[in-house]
């Protein structure tokens, strides 16, 4: 269990309180179809065109597992260096709701298929921290009950009904909202990495059930709350601190925590009751008499294992290895692998080797604010690796300077997508102005129109800047920048 | 006098295509001797005669005489499977596309399925002919096919000592005091009996097909857990349902469970692996195997003609070679206390589905919880929603370990039973199949249902343990009443049974079955026939 740390402590009116955090993540499993049945796990499709008979829960239909779901299980459970367990089974959650046609959710209860495992989260640069997994399980989604479609009845799609979901449970093992957050996103990267969960929140992909209790540093464990159903990382957050705000504010004024399930309400910041520990559904699980045990074998799970992709730590490890890039630098480029392909595909182009550090800063910098102001990922911008590493190589060959070299990026994103910088540069003669004669013209010309300034300058070497700046805009920004230095202070005599 | 003449019926019972064995037909069909039609209609026109006995709940004949002429013309080409043209009766259970399939519940008020099981889907593969579905025990919970939505099915048998014209007059009140054919599979083995098909499906889950035929002088066999694909069943407890036949002879059940069975990959309980060629155990030697006989089947008080009737049949295996052994199977009286907790507990889960949103009955309510209350309330029967209410609770928490785990560890425990038996070299083991003969209409569980469970005391722990069990008629009681006896078999080995079970057979006879007392003068109206007024839309299905 991780040390009470004093930064992450939240101060209450009569002292430090530490929260606890433990996270339920309902993740929709990547296959072609459902859990149990043959129909299309497609999203958008018209209410109710992608259900079988096994979705509706017609008279004799039974289940039947899909292979590929139990693969893609593993994957993770792998991903999270999980213990994989060969024997699981599906058991039976009752209750009964319109969009659950059995009047049971399959599930598995007392055998996941998937258990104890760990995901590191890195906080900053410097600090990370270890989430304990507890276990992973298969499970079918629930239909969507629609309420607002008819004055006096509810409608009902089962398109999502039999979908499967993998339930990732965390120990409570985080201790703040930021540590939170950060286990959602590493998890998230790690289920795309897989390939076994888009991570797409927006369409319900992936969702957390929050738990939450406070204590004062060092003492038991208090009774919790869950939070259910919540549908970003930072309504996740926000969800963790307004609870915990609750359970403090409650304790000091002199009450006690009551187990129950709550839910989010983001408009007001604040979580409410959904219902009570005594409201709690009896589910009366057992084992499900439809479906065998699921039974796995060595062979098959270190099959998987063999076609894992590479996974953000290691490729972490190894960015900082092999191309010499900071935690920080390979920590934002590993964390959508299409990023951090990119970023490979840059470096590489071409088969020559170029500074991985300023191919990751033009990726990190110019065209992440581009994707960002557009809310697009870095691999959905239509620039090129290859424009990057021949940007990277102009510069480095002074070409054409940093600056000019942003100018050509702004081109290719605004005028012309498919051009090389080189080619760009070369069309409207960009080209770094490296000629000393040429320079020390435009340096000389400057000096004698401003004699004022060369008298600052000379009592306040700072104002050199000014005659850069001058000469750059004499020479439309051509002129290598370190040649217009050396020249000025030559004549300066700074 | 001639009983047919007396009826103003000509056919003669000797030339009566309904009284060929499903055999004979078959072979009679081949030669060309009769055709499927003809034989269709002799079953249609029986069905007609019989319709106040209540076997069928809804009669397909257009589509019957469609079936049989497609098969009249494979035969006429020489083709056709091992079923072609046979008459056969459906038990309600099992989905039949487009047709009747409530399990005769009220709450699948109107269910039509858009889907065939796949146990029906292989005898219409093999080429079989359906007459009609068959009434059966509400969700196939009785054993006495009184909780149907459709009324009692009346035995084809006559209660001892009752005249012919006092059991007519009884048909057409309210049944009591008739005999019930045993359940839940009671209309498919009165169907049977009565000559009203050739053979029928049912199905069996604590003694659903074994009871009924040892009732009626049938023989019926539930086969291995996972033998036949549950596919398209109305699941009623799924780690104990299984499909299997009630036919007249050993023969006929064995040709029947031939097509019934196999895999399917839409069942993940069912065996992945062909079924054998049952008919070719018919006949087999049964010198040198090893019989068993359980001494804990002994009960106390047990009624002596049973005692007797077992006794009769080890001698019979004896004379056939058999070798008999006492064996010791302790576990036995906890199973029928264990299957009332699992058998529920499934049930309770299984039912969940008819909920009143997606199909079958719907009884509006303020709310969704108020619909769900009353269609539930007026769409099951009581001894659907006691079973109901039993699951749910032994399913609770703080009751679930004292129920359910422990009903699991005796389920475990009689199956080791009967695994060291087996271990032992036992090949079959031989019980009595029922602890009585069949009981009146109205006599029985109207004020104790445990009364009406103890029915199930010999059959309940072959399912408990998933093996294979056969009831064949063994004798009459001194009243005239048939009683079978039970063999139970190794898992997967249905083919012992059959052998076994028909050398008891040849030894006790051909159980001679009742006269048709039923026809005379007796064909019904529909619009007469009980409570349910939407029957009716069951016997135009196909006529419009």
């Amino acid at each position: 269990m991780a040390q009470a740390d004093t930064s992450r402590l939240i101060k209450g009116a009569t002292g430090d309180w530490e929260v606890i955090v433990g996270l339920e993540i309902h993740a929709q499993v990547t296959s072609r179809s459902k859990l149990f049945s043959g129909a299309s796990t497609e999203f958008g499709g018209a209410p109710n065109s992608h259900v079988s008979l096994v979705d509706a829960a017609m008279p004799g239909m039974l289940p039947v597992i899909n292979a590929e779901c139990v693969a893609q299980a593993v994957r993770t459970g792998l991903g999270l260096k999980a213990k994989i367990n060969l024997r699981s089974t599906f058991d039976r959650k009752n209750y009964f709701y319109p969009d659950l046609p059995q009047g049971y959710q399959i599930s598995q209860y007392k055998s996941p298929i998937v258990g104890e495992g760990e995901v590191l989260v890195d906080l900053t640069p410097d600090r990370s921290i270890k989430v304990g997994i507890e276990r992973l399980h298969l499970e079918q989604d629930a239909g969507k009950s629609l309420h607002d479609q008819s004055p006096t009845m509810s409608f009902v799609d089962l398109n999502r009904s039999g979908v499967a979901l993998m339930e990732i449970v965390s120990k409570p093992d985080m201790r703040s909202a930021e540590e939170a957050k950060a286990y959602v996103t590493k998890l998230r990267a790690i289920l795309r990495y897989i390939g076994s969960c888009d991570g797409d929140m927006e369409k319900g992909n992936l969702r957390a059930d929050v738990n939450v209790s406070v204590r004062r540093p060092g003492e038991p464990f208090n009774t919790r709350c869950e939070i259910k159903n919540v549908n970003s990382i930072r309504f996740i957050g926000q969800a963790i601190e307004a609870e915990a705000r609750r359970q403090i504010a409650l304790i000091e004024d002199g009450g006690t925590v009551e187990q129950e399930t709550r839910l989010f309400d983001p408009s007001r910041g604040e979580t409410r009751s959904m219902r009570s520990k005594e409201e709690a559904h009896d589910y009366r699980y057992f084992p499900d008499p439809d479906l065998l045990p699921l039974e796995l074998d060595e062979a098959y799970v270190e099959g998987l294992a063999a076609h894992l992709p590479e996974l953000p730590d290691a490729k972490k490890a190894r960015f900082m290895a092999d191309y010499g890039l900071s935690a920080y630098d390979a920590g934002v480029l590993v964390a959508e692998r299409e990023t951090a392909d990119y970023f490979e595909a840059a470096v590489a182009h071409g088969g020559v080797k170029r500074d991985a550090k300023a191919v990751a800063n033009w990726i990190m910098g110019d065209l992440a604010a581009f994707a960002n102001s557009q809310s697009l990922s870095i691999s959905q911008t239509l620039v090129k690796p290859a424009q990057i590493a021949d940007l990277v190589d102009l510069i480095e060959a002074k070409t054409i300077s940093g600056k000019i070299a942003k100018d050509v990026l702004a081109i290719i994103i605004a005028e012309e997508k498919e051009a090389t910088p080189s080619a760009i540069v070369e069309a409207r003669g960009l080209k770094q102005v490296t000629d000393v004669g040429a320079i020390e013209a435009a340096v000389d010309q400057i000096i004698a129109a401003n004699p004022d300034k060369v008298a600052q300058a000379q009592a306040k070497p700072t104002m050199i800047g000014w005659f850069v700046g001058q000469v750059m805009k004499a020479t439309g920004g051509k002129a290598n920048p370190q040649a217009v230095n050396d020249a000025l202070k030559r004549k300066l005599g700074l | 006098m001639n009983r047919r003449l007396a009826c103003g019926l000509t056919d003669d019972p000797l030339t009566d295509l309904t009284h060929l064995t499903l055999a004979e037909a078959r072979d009679a069909l081949k030669a060309r001797k009769v055709s499927s039609r003809e034989l269709t209609q002799a079953h249609l026109d029986a069905m007609e005669r019989a319709r106040l006995l209540n076997a069928y709940i809804a009669e397909t004949p257009d589509k019957a005489l469609a079936m049989a002429a497609a098969s009249d013309e494979r035969l006429a080409k020489g083709e056709g499977g091992p079923l072609e043209g046979l008459p056969i009766g459906v038990k309600d259970l099992y989905a039949t596309e487009g047709v009747h399939t409530q399990a005769c519940s009220h709450i699948l008020d109107k269910f039509r399925p858009t889907y065939e099981s796949t146990v029906t889907a292989h005898l219409w593969r093999d080429g079989a002919v359906m007459l009609g579905k068959l009434n059966m025990d509400e969700f196939a919970m009785g054993s006495s096919n009184e909780t149907s939505y459709y009324g009692p099915v009346a035995s084809p048998w006559l209660p001892p000592n009752w005249s012919e014209e006092k059991a007519r007059a009884a048909l057409k009140g309210d049944k009591r005091g008739l005999l019930v054919p045993g359940g839940s599979s009671g209309g498919s083995a009165a169907a049977v009996a009565a000559h009203l098909c050739l053979a029928a499906t049912a199905s069996d889950t604590g003694g659903s097909i074994r009871q009924p035929a040892a009732f009626t002088g049938t023989v019926g066999i539930k086969p291995t857990y996972g033998r036949c694909s549950r596919y398209g069943m109305v699941a009623f407890a799924s780690s104990l349902d299984q499909a299997g036949p009630i036919a007249r002879t050993v023969r006929d059940a064995a040709i029947m469970l031939g097509s019934m069975a196999g895999p399917d990959p839409k069942d993940s309980t069912c065996f992945n692996g062909p079924a054998p060629d049952y008919e070719a155990a018919v006949g087999r030697s049964v010198k040198g195997r090893v019989i068993g006989v359980p001494k804990e089947y002994r009960l106390d008080g047990m009624n002596p003609e049973i005692e007797t009737l077992w006794a009769q049949g080890v001698e019979w295996l004896r004379d056939a070679g058999a070798r008999i052994v006492d064996i010791s199977l302790p576990n036995t009286r906890h199973a029928l206390p264990a299957y009332y907790i699992v058998a529920p507990a499934e049930a309770s889960s299984n039912l969940a589905r008819y909920d009143g949103v997606r199909y079958g009955l719907r009884e509006p309510g303020k709310d969704i919880v108020e619909l769900y209350e009353k269609t539930r309330a007026a769409g099951f029967g009581p001894e659907v929603r006691r079973r109901v209410m039993i699951g749910t609770y032994v399913l609770s928490a703080g009751y679930y370990d004292a129920y359910y785990v422990r009903a699991q560890k005796i389920r475990t425990l009689i199956k080791r039973d009967f695994e060291r038996a087996f271990a032992d070299g036992v090949d079959a083991i031989l019980t009595p199949a029922t602890p009585s003969a069949a009981f009146g209409i109205g006599e029985k569980g109207s004020a104790d249902p445990v009364e009406m469970y103890l029915n199930d005391v010999f059959t309940v722990t072959v399912n408990m343990a998933g093996l294979p069990g056969l009831a064949a008629p063994a004798g009459l009681t001194e009243q005239g009443l048939p009683l079978g006896l039970q063999l139970i078999g190794r898992p997967f080995d249905e083919e012992t049974l059959f052998s076994l079970g028909e050398a008891i057979e040849q030894a006790a006879g051909r159980m001679k079955l009742p006269e048709p007392w039923w026809a005379c003068g007796a064909v019904a109206a529909v619009g007469d026939r009980g409570h349910n007024a939407n029957r009716s839309e069951d016997f135009d299905d196909g006529a419009g």
